[in-house]
């Protein structure tokens, strides 16, 4: 598997207040500087991985839609040096679906940007200010067309299972979202994460989500409208026509290697976990003293490996090869996944086996994260 | 050592809550036995469990020296004792070391049940009683009105009740004055042989065992080579002291003096409370009378939800008893819990003590079933057995019904003192718990009813119901009457259409149905949402009389996950199984553990 770079981008013009991402939001950032920095951190990464295929980049945030394009390039083209691109390299930047952005979209894509996924989040001017939004419905649209324009591939993320949202609303909305054409799309379902301004509100009541029922029914026909349109869900909140997945996004679930660089990106590369420094000033401090970005690194024992492989890979609607990730783990089958549980689940459709691909259901993936605690082999979990 | 007459030692008895602890606070204040700074509130309840629930549970003994307004300075031993109706014989054990008693009666509430209880023990004990009114900084405070209720109903001069605020601080010093001049000093004879009452005794980590004792005859010191009397040992005495309440090394304990020893004894057993403590030359030959011995009347059991734990309770288990004599216990294994045990306690609050001290203070995650009594059993012969008498501990046990040709449980005489206005709700719930009216009589606004009442009844959550029900402010307390047939059959809760013997409990045939259905009702709010339907049933035999169904979880999903987001997720998982882990599993449903206390606490009805 050709590897992968993720690099972060921090900033924000505003904090929205669902977000638990690593943002932040400062009133000058200086690009020299942070040039700089990611590229030392880049170096550094490329130093530990040896030169390898590149299979794909992701620019994430954060909103690196704010990056100078003339930055971005610089970033594709060191990256172009260090390692050996595949040569359908895969290079994907968020963005939103501002005005002020959309004008950059050609120069990113002089850059070298093949592939956006926009920051939608809503196609409902009122559902866009509740999840306080900058922009409104027509920008974004307006900026979809213009991403479609320069860009050979279009993704965009929508946020549903909002307060007050019923299953018609959520049914039209989602035809509209279809009907632009993209090859990808992303749904996600809100959730309230903890520390977000989102979290107090919905402690005071200041808003209710839809029940669990609602929740599951939502899911349920979002997979359905997807199938029907030809973007089956591929994973659980992320849906292509087929070809059109996420390389990039694909290697974080098959477990494969990335590189991580940025304030508190992450990255897994030959067992060992990586991970940056999460606050902007201290990434920089770090990055030009050290040369590296790292917070923190440690090298995962084996069934701890197996135990995110198996995570990851049972998001996916291919599922997993259980004795095949077993065996890259060095493990006993029956250490990676509970026999008798997998029976039980099973048994009650929320998994499938065939042969020696086990995947989640249609009906299990809506509660992945209860069938992940039945499944998970005995051995998984006995690490600190 | 200080003169028999200069001594004076006094429990401090009331009803639970009505400021025991606060006024020893006062005392040892006012006495200078602790600084302002080193002071905090209800400073004698100094186990977590106690400062948490601002519940006295264990007695505890402090000496203050007080220079009275006559110029003599004193030596005070002053007992706190519980006012729970559970920790009744750590009262009797302090009376039986004194020679009066502060009664301290709360403005606002007046006297209560365990008031009375603990009066009348202290009268048995022909002590000189001085009665304080407390907290009558309270706007809601009657002192008049309680001085009265304190004469008719107890039937003992308040004219001198000493009124006061142990919050504020207000009639202390009169109260150190009233315990000179009225309690009388011990009576002793130092050169008669040593006599010494075993107390209390508690395991100490850094000192062993430390023995609380009250000398009777003689004096006790430090190399005195001495015999417990009941127990048969001989102990060197390396430590003599006491507790101001700050731990302080003393020469000696003369007669009269209360205070404490160590002689190197690693286990409690070694040291049991009631026991005679005289030397080994010389000593006396007859043994003080020691304590009655206490009942416990609530069983159940108690197993480790990991099998692998059950040494440690045991061991556990065997350590808390060293320190609490109060409860039984014995091994019991059961199909769906393994190893556990069978254990005795004197009423609901101790049990949840016991639970809770032996989660808390030894780590332990522990599944306790339901409560039950001890029922009579008269068998009749089957093929392979002979008729006989069996005593029932154990609903689990519980034998064919076709067998059974009588039945017996304990009886026990509640008397409850409740403001006239919740009269009317407390008599309903006496009626739907089989309670059988004996007499209701009205002093001034309250009345006090007496009921005979099925214990089992009364284990479930009568009390807290009865709390409920009065906003607290009825009382109660109990003594058992005996044994009664009944019309009782055992009902068993199944999940998932397995039973959970842990909920299986022995009930009356009238109320069966009812309690199923609440029970059923329970359940299904505490065992969580799985990822299929769940039918919970109560049955009698091979028959359903209640059911209730938990739907399939619908949703549970971590929506974004991507690489950054794993380590993250991955300790959601590790939550999530070791969440499992602590549970009980019965076809294939994880019954976290405090369903099974829960789901006995009767809601609204
Ligand atoms: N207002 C007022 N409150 C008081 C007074 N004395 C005690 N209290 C409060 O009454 C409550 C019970 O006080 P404790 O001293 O713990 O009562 P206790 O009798 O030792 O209780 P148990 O040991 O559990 O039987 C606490 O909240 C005290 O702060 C008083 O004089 N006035
Ligand atoms: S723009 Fe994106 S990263 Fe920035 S605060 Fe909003 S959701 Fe978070
Ligand atoms: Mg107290």
């Amino acid at each position: 598997m050709a590897l992968a770079l993720y690099i972060h981008w921090p900033f924000c013009l505003k904090k929205c207040p669902y977000c638990d991402f690593n943002s932040h939001v400062r009133a000058e950032v200086d690009t020299g500087i942070w040039e700089q920095a990611l590229l030392a951190d880049m170096a550094f990464e490329a130093e530990v991985t040896g030169r390898q295929q590149l299979g794909s980049i992701f620019f994430g945030g954060g909103t690196p839609s704010l990056m100078p394009p003339a930055l971005v390039e610089k970033l594709i083209r060191r990256a172009s040096e260090l390692w050996d691109f595949a040569p359908d390299i895969e290079i994907t930047l968020e963005a939103n679906p501002s005005s002020v952005e959309a004008a950059r979209f050609a120069d990113l894509a002089v850059a070298g940007i093949n592939r956006t996924s926009l920051g939608l989040q809503s196609l409902d001017d009122k559902a866009l200010k509740f999840l306080g939004r900058l922009h409104d419905a027509s920008e974004g649209i307006a900026a979809l067309e213009v991403a479609q324009n320069h860009f050979d591939r279009v993704s965009f993320d929508l946020i549903y299972a909002r307060p007050e949202q019923t299953m018609a609303q959520w049914q039209s909305e989602l035809g509209t979202a279809l009907a632009f054409g993209t090859g990808h799309l992303s749904l996600y379902q809100l959730t309230i994460e903890p520390g977000t301004r989102f979290a107090t509100d919905f402690r005071q009541g200041k808003f209710q989500l839809p029940d669990e029922d609602l929740a599951s029914d939502l899911y349920a026909m979002t997979r359905t409208r997807t199938r029907t349109a030809g973007l089956p869900a591929y994973e659980i909140s992320n849906h292509a026509r087929p070809g059109e997945e996420s390389r990039h996004n694909l290697t974080y679930w098959h477990y494969g290697d990335y590189a991580g660089i940025g304030p508190g990106a992450h990255g897994r590369r030959g067992g060992v976990a990586t991970q940056r420094h999460r606050k902007p000033e201290n990434y920089l401090k770090a990055a030009t003293d050290q040369g590296h970005g790292i917070s923190e690194e440690r090298t995962l024992p084996p069934p701890e490996q197996a135990a995110e492989a198996l995570m990851m890979g049972l998001r996916l609607a291919e599922g997993i090869d259980a004795p095949a990730l077993a065996r890259r783990f060095g493990l006993r089958e029956g250490s990676v996944v509970d026999q008798a549980r997998a029976d039980l689940c099973t048994k009650l459709g929320l998994i499938a086996r065939e042969g020696d691909r086990l995947r989640v259901t249609g009906r299990g993936m809506v509660v992945l994260d209860s069938v992940l605690a039945e499944i998970a082999g005995p051995d998984l979990m006995d690490t600190p | 050592m200080t003169e028999l007459g200069n001594i004076r030692n006094f429990s401090i008895i009331a009803h639970i809550d009505h400021g025991k602890s606060t006024l020893a606070d006062r005392l040892i204040q006012f006495t200078g036995g602790l600084t302002e700074r080193e002071m905090s509130a209800q400073v004698l309840d100094n186990m977590d469990i106690e400062k948490e629930r601002g519940i006295t549970i264990k007695a505890q003994t402090v000496r203050l020296n007080y220079t009275a307004k006559n110029g003599e300075t004193y030596e005070l031993n002053l007992m706190d004792t519980p006012g729970h109706v559970d920790f009744a014989y750590e009262v009797s054990r302090s009376l039986a070391a004194c020679e009066g008693a502060l009664l301290v009666v709360d403005a606002a509430q007046g006297v209560e049940a365990q008031t009375l209880a603990n009066v009348y023990q202290s009268i048995e004990h022909d002590h000189e009683i001085v009665p304080v009114i407390n907290k009558i900084d309270l706007p809601a405070a009657e002192p008049e009105q309680v001085k009265t209720e304190i004469e008719d109903i107890i039937g003992i001069d308040a004219s001198e009740a000493v009124l006061a605020s142990a919050k504020s601080g207000i009639g202390i010093e009169e109260i150190l004055e009233q315990i000179v001049a009225k309690i009388p000093p011990p009576a002793g004879d130092r050169d008669a042989p040593l006599k010494a009452m075993l107390v209390d005794s508690w395991y100490d980590p850094y000192l062993g065992v430390v023995i609380l004792v009250r000398v009777m005859d003689g004096a006790i010191k430090k190399g005195l080579n001495v015999k417990f009397m009941q127990g048969g040992t001989e102990h060197l005495i390396d430590r003599v002291g006491c507790f101001t309440p700050k731990r302080t090394d003393l020469p000696e304990l003369g007669p009269g003096e209360i205070g404490f020893i160590t002689a190197q004894i690693k286990e409690v057993e070694q040291a049991k409370v009631g026991d005679t403590i005289t030397t080994v030359k010389n000593g006396a030959t007859k043994a003080l009378a020691g304590y009655k011995e206490v009942q416990p009347v609530v069983f159940c059991g108690l197993f480790p939800v990991d099998a692998n734990d059950f040494d440690k309770l045991r061991e556990s288990i065997g350590k808390l008893r060293l320190n609490d004599a109060s409860f039984s216990f014995e091994m019991e294994s059961s199909a769906a819990l393994g190893f556990g045990f069978r254990c005795g306690f004197l009423g609901l609050l101790h049990l949840e003590i016991i639970q809770e001290r032996l989660s808390r203070e030894y780590d332990l995650d522990l599944i306790t079933t339901a409560p039950s009594v001890v029922y009579r059993i008269d068998l009749a012969a089957s093929r392979t057995d002979e008729a006989r008498e069996i005593y029932l501990h154990n609903p689990a046990d519980y034998p064919d019904q076709n067998r059974i040709k009588v039945i017996e449980e304990p009886w026990i005489k509640a008397t409850i003192y409740t403001p006239d206005e919740y009269l009317g709700s407390i008599l309903k719930l006496c009626q739907d718990r089989r309670g059988v009216q004996i007499n209701l009589t009205y002093v001034g606004g309250r009345a006090q009813v007496t009921y005979e009442l099925p214990l089992n009844e009364v284990v479930f959550d009568f009390y807290d119901r009865l709390k409920s029900i009065s906003r607290g402010y009825a009382s109660f307390d109990y003594e058992q009457i005996g044994l009664r047939e009944g019309d009782l059959v055992k009902m068993s809760i199944l999940v998932n259409n397995e039973p959970v013997d842990a909920l299986s409990m022995i009930v009356h045939r009238g109320v069966a149905e009812e309690r199923g259905r609440g029970m059923c009702e329970r359940l299904k709010d505490l065992i969580p949402r799985h990822l299929f339907k769940i039918p919970i049933q109560a049955a009698i035999g091979g028959k359903v009389i209640a059911r209730e169904t938990i739907s399939a979880m619908r949703k549970d999903v971590t929506a974004k996950c991507y690489g950054g987001d794993i380590t993250r997720k991955k300790k959601l998982l590790e939550k999530q199984k070791k969440g499992k882990a602590r549970m009980r599993e019965y076809g294939n449903v994880s019954i976290p553990q405090e369903a099974f206390i829960a789901a006995l606490r009767m809601g609204e009805e």
